[in-house]
């Protein structure tokens, strides 16, 4: 059985998301939800000559938003954190590559907004 | 599991115009009427009928369409007011039940809650009965307590007692029923016996109203707060209270209406309940909602109940059969309503509900505005399905499948 939205890498992800747990010590952090459901998500980072030299993702949540960090994660690692403060929800949506509907966008869209959030200190929802 | 036969309800169906709906190629499955309920036809024309022959300002217009508007408007009032047994000029029409509470917060809690003061509510309630009284205690310097839930996902007298015998409870505010764990609470008993230890009383009745009989002279609660969209009405609240309260408060909102007579530096008050109703009222959204009550008194309480529990005990009995279901909520359907949490190990409620809904069956998804109960579950959100008069154990059966249908999808 095929889903157009639980395709077989997001469920894999979803069971066995990557770069998943804490970092200790860690240079920046962040911790948020998604207002509509209570799921909350953190992140730690460590960073390395501007760059993110690690990151691991905690927190619960749906298949989409566990499947969003963790598919990211793997791209985010190595990245300049210059480049990491400008991303925006395309960039997410693109990694995911499913259609979101307007109902699951936060989900898709929650693992983005912690890294902005230990980024930058914006709080506000990657558009 | 000896239930009631649901005889009375089965041809409701044809009365919900959006029950011919179908959605993915499927016939529609409303789960969640604890969020919202549908509407009968009784109701939608009410409102039709109302504007396109009777629509006027109410208590104003002297010509005959102000005095058809102001006569049904009233007499919703009356006929809501007789539904649950209490005065109707003490039956105010408000926005919702989270209005209503503030309601009581603001006009009579800010003038009788002081520091030192105590506000009773429980683990169980719904923001609506948490937050209105969080920042009256903000801002009064008053302790908010909660009372726990147990194991069974009920309350405790015993617990109730104690947090009273302190003395220090000013007012106690309680919900009926819960809208996650679907539990009746004893409220008549609590009401008795926190009025005994000098306390104030409010109950939430929003889960309640809409599909059992309330008698609100048994429960005598100082204060009643329901919202009528979960009772097959239209967004429309009521609030009940005792008049000797109600006429020393001060109002809530100020504005048209609301006034006996305007100087340049004060104002004098209406009489009840228009005191209250301050601004040109959802006039009809009121008239919607008296439609609602008559069509659920037609049906009669008693039946809506037994329809009710019908439904939960039979979602109790087959929900199990679901590999990795977990149910929460008391398990005795006498002492719930109709509405049954649930998680499904392996899989987010979000994932469950988008899933259910690719075959037409519509469940709830989140937290249920509840989050500290969530907390105290070790959960951040369940998923939820929650009956009324339009439902059949068939759509159980519905449910059932869409969820092994999940299972599946998830490799589970």
């Amino acid at each position: 059985m095929t889903d157009a939205l639980y395709r077989d890498y997001i469920l894999d992800h979803y069971k066995n998301p990557r770069n998943f747990g804490t970092l200790e010590p860690h240079d920046l952090d962040w911790l948020d939800h998604n207002p509509l459901c209570g799921d909350e998500l953190g992140v730690h980072i460590v960073v390395k000559d501007d760059r993110v030299a690690d990151l691991r993702f905690h927190g619960q949540g749906c298949a989409i938003s566990q499947a969003a960090a963790s598919i990211s994660s793997e791209e985010l690692i190595g990245m300049a954190v210059e480049e990491v403060q400008r991303l925006g929800a395309d960039w997410v949506i693109e990694q995911l590559g499913i259609e979101i509907s307007p109902t699951r966008r936060k989900c898709a869209l929650l693992s983005l907004k912690v890294m902005r959030g230990a980024t930058t200190g914006d709080a506000s929802w990657p558009e | 599991m000896g239930a009631v036969a649901a005889r009375p309800l089965v041809d409701v169906r044809a009365d919900f115009p959006v029950l011919e709906r179908e959605i993915n190629g499927r016939s529609l499955v409303y789960l969640d009427s604890a969020a919202t309920a549908q509407k009968p036809r009784q109701v939608i024309e009410a409102m039709e009928r109302f504007y396109s022959h009777s629509y006027g300002t109410v208590h104003r217009g002297v010509y005959e369409l102000g005095r058809e508007a102001t006569e049904l408007f009233e007499g919703a009032r009356e006929r809501i007011a007789a539904f649950v047994g209490w005065d109707t000029d003490c039956s105010i029409f408000l926005r919702n039940a989270t209005e209503a509470i503030n309601l009581v917060a603001y006009a009579w809690g800010r003038d009788h809650v002081r520091a030192g003061d105590e506000v009773l509510i429980t683990e169980m309630e719904h923001h609506s009965n948490i937050v209105p009284w969080q920042l009256l205690c903000e801002e009064t310097g008053a302790t908010l307590r909660y009372l726990s839930v147990t194991d069974s996902g009920e309350l405790s007298l015993d617990e109730l007692d104690a947090v009273l015998a302190d003395g220090r409870v000013r007012l106690m505010s309680v919900a009926h029923v819960s809208n996650v764990l679907g539990t009746i609470n004893p409220v008549e008993e609590m009401v008795r016996r926190a009025r005994e230890a000098g306390a104030v009383t409010v109950v939430d009745g929003a889960q309640a109203v809409p599909q059992m009989p309330v008698d609100l002279r048994a429960i005598d609660s100082d204060f009643y707060a329901w919202t009528g969209h979960k009772a097959l009405g239209p967004t429309a609240g009521m609030l009940h209270g005792r008049r000797e309260l109600l006429k020393e408060m001060r109002p809530f909102l100020g504005g048209g209406h609301m006034i006996s007579r305007v100087e340049r530096e004060r104002s004098t008050w209406n009489e009840l309940p228009w005191k209250f109703e301050a601004g040109t009222s959802a006039v009809a959204e009121a008239i919607g909602l008296g439609a609602a009550i008559d069509y659920l008194a037609s049906l009669g309480m008693e039946n809506v109940r037994a329809h009710e529990r019908d439904l939960t005990a039979h979602a109790l009995e087959r929900l199990p059969e679901v590999e990795g279901i977990i149910l929460y909520g008391p398990p005795d359907p006498d002492r719930r309503g109709g509405v049954v949490a649930f998680a499904v190990d392996g899989m987010h409620p979000h994932d469950i509900a988008e899933l259910c809904d690719r075959q037409a069956v519509c469940v709830r998804a989140g937290h249920h505005c509840a989050q500290p109960l969530m907390r105290l579950l070790g959960v951040g959100a369940t998923a939820r399905a929650s009956f009324h008069v339009y439902n059949s154990r068939e759509d159980t059966e519905r449910l059932i499948a869409a969820l092994r249908g999940a299972r599946e999808v998830f490799g589970l």
